[in-house]
């Protein structure tokens, strides 16, 4: 873990989140629900299909308000996202949708080291129905790392690619994440992914999802081969 | 290939109105009337009351009013739809408004403005934009109830401003809908521009129409009516055409 400027933590409780569908009964998403994650930890949120992992991060990031509980985020936040989908906007090149969302003081600096690190200098004129998934999910990332953010929230960024290209986007954003003081908080349901990327991953229960527990990987990520993810995977799941 | 097709589609359009002056020519010549002049006739009063001046400041007038009441109805129409499209209530509230303008007769609006405000400039505008409102709102409309909330999510989580939302994220998906407004628009508000000119205003075509009308002066009335309709065809392929062009360059397919 690394010190960074502002060193308080990101705490959420939330004591219950329902939905009210128009023509279906009320959905509880999460009840009796606290994560703390600290500064510049990187944080795996793991949980079945349809837990509500989502929906933590939509809380998180602000987008949802209708909820019993508390949010706290250090002011000085700066958010980057990936979604799910990788959620550009068509009407816009790869270089104008990353720098529409830059701070409009560093809107003018250069993109250069940033698109070559990413692999996107080739691209950066293209619009984005003319780019594959995932150099799409890749601009979303290149956006994501452009505002310099201090806290990232990933929502299964890497779903629906070829093994391939998950992993050389992973390593991405693992160099990325290890030049940086960021924090990151990722969604997935791939428990390969967060045993061979994640500091900790936090366990979520089936809807109404709350937290079952946490697992700390200790090992460095340069010694998670094969094998050290093998033997952490049976440690798991022996927990869970 | 791009430069080929449109070629043929500009021959298409060039031989298929050559085709209608022709069957009109021969029209005339087989039945000689004062009902039917032949497109020589027409074209010969087209060029002398253009040399009078009388053609040019009627067009311009109505062309005028046309703009005037296009720009009015689709701010309005817009402005009122889109939010009509994002608020729920406010549209369960304003739907029969809308039902009840929508089906008011163009011919009642006129009378009414002109009766309530007078025979004047700003009557006529508004009675012609007012006819053309309610369509707006419902294409607008229509719009907004399809707008992405992920792109409104992505601008909120980058703290877009309240000036990038609308350039950036709302414009854009409006787009098709503004465009289908706009062409409607168009054909729909000088049809009634004409006959708001016919009632109340004493220049623009409308009114010439209505002079000629009185001396069932067909050849007048037709080379009126045409030039104004070059006129409208003129601004669809100068203006609209190349607009919807640039709007739409990113929806080009990868190669």
């Amino acid at each position: 873990m690394r010190p960074a400027g502002d060193a308080r933590p990101l705490r959420l409780f939330v004591a219950e989140k329902t939905f009210h569908p128009a023509n279906a009964a009320p959905l509880t998403a999460l009840r009796d629900l606290s994560i703390e994650i600290k500064q510049g930890e990187f944080v795996c949120l793991y949980g079945p299909s349809g837990c509500g992992k989502t929906t933590i991060l939509r809380i998180m990031l602000g987008l949802d308000t209708d909820f019993a509980g508390t949010l706290s985020l250090p002011e000085t936040a700066r958010t980057g996202v990936v979604f799910q989908e990788p959620t550009l906007l068509p009407w816009r090149t790869v270089e104008e949708n990353v720098r529409l969302a830059m701070p409009s003081a560093s809107r003018g600096n250069s993109l250069d080291t940033l698109f070559s690190a990413m692999g996107l200098e080739q691209l950066r004129n293209l619009y984005p129905n003319e780019l594959s998934l995932g150099l799409a999910r890749r601009a979303a990332l290149a956006r994501a790392f452009a505002i310099d953010p201090t806290f990232l929230f990933l929502d299964e960024p890497f779903a629906s690619l070829d093994s391939n290209t998950a992993q050389q986007l992973r390593e991405l954003l693992l160099s990325m994440w290890s030049q940086r003081s960021l924090t990151v908080l990722m969604v997935t349901h791939d428990l390969d992914e967060a045993l061979m990327l994640s500091d900790r991953i936090i366990v979520l229960s089936p809807r109404p999802a709350r937290v079952i527990g946490s697992f700390e990987i200790e090992t460095p990520r340069k010694q998670r081969d094969a094998a050290e993810i093998t033997a952490l995977r049976r440690s798991f799941s022996d927990r869970f | 290939m791009s430069n080929q097709r449109s070629l043929a589609a500009a021959l298409y359009v060039t031989g298929s109105l050559a085709a209608f002056v022709m069957v009109w020519a021969v029209a005339a010549w087989l039945w000689p009337s004062r009902a039917l002049p032949s497109p020589a006739a027409v074209l010969g009063i087209f060029i002398s009351e253009t040399k009078s001046g009388d053609m040019p400041y009627h067009l311009s007038m109505t062309l005028m009013r046309v703009a005037a009441s296009f720009t009015l109805a689709m701010v309005l129409g817009s402005v009122i739809g889109v939010l009509l499209g994002m608020r729920q209530r406010l549209d369960h509230f304003f739907n029969p408004w809308v039902i009840l303008f929508l089906n008011l007769p163009a011919l009642v609006v006129i009378v009414l403005a002109y009766i309530w405000f007078g025979l004047n400039e700003i009557a006529a505008i508004g009675a012609v934009a007012l006819n053309k409102i309610p369509n707006v709102i419902v294409t607008m409309r229509e719009g907004a109830r399809t707008l992405d909330p992920r792109l409104s999510d992505l601008a909120a989580v980058y703290r877009f401003s309240q000036w990038e939302r609308f350039r950036h994220v709302l414009l854009p998906q409006l787009e098709p809908f503004l465009a289908a407004a706009s062409r409607s628009g168009m054909a729909l508000i000088w049809k009634i521009v004409l006959v708001v000119e016919l009632l109340g205003r004493s220049n623009g075509v409308g009114f010439q129409i209505y002079v000629f009308f009185q001396t069932f002066d067909v050849a007048a009335i037709l080379a009126y009516a045409l030039a104004f309709v070059a006129i409208m065809l003129l601004i669809e392929l100068i203006v609209v055409q190349p607009l919807e062009r640039h709007a739409t360059r990113w929806r080009r397919q990868a190669a």
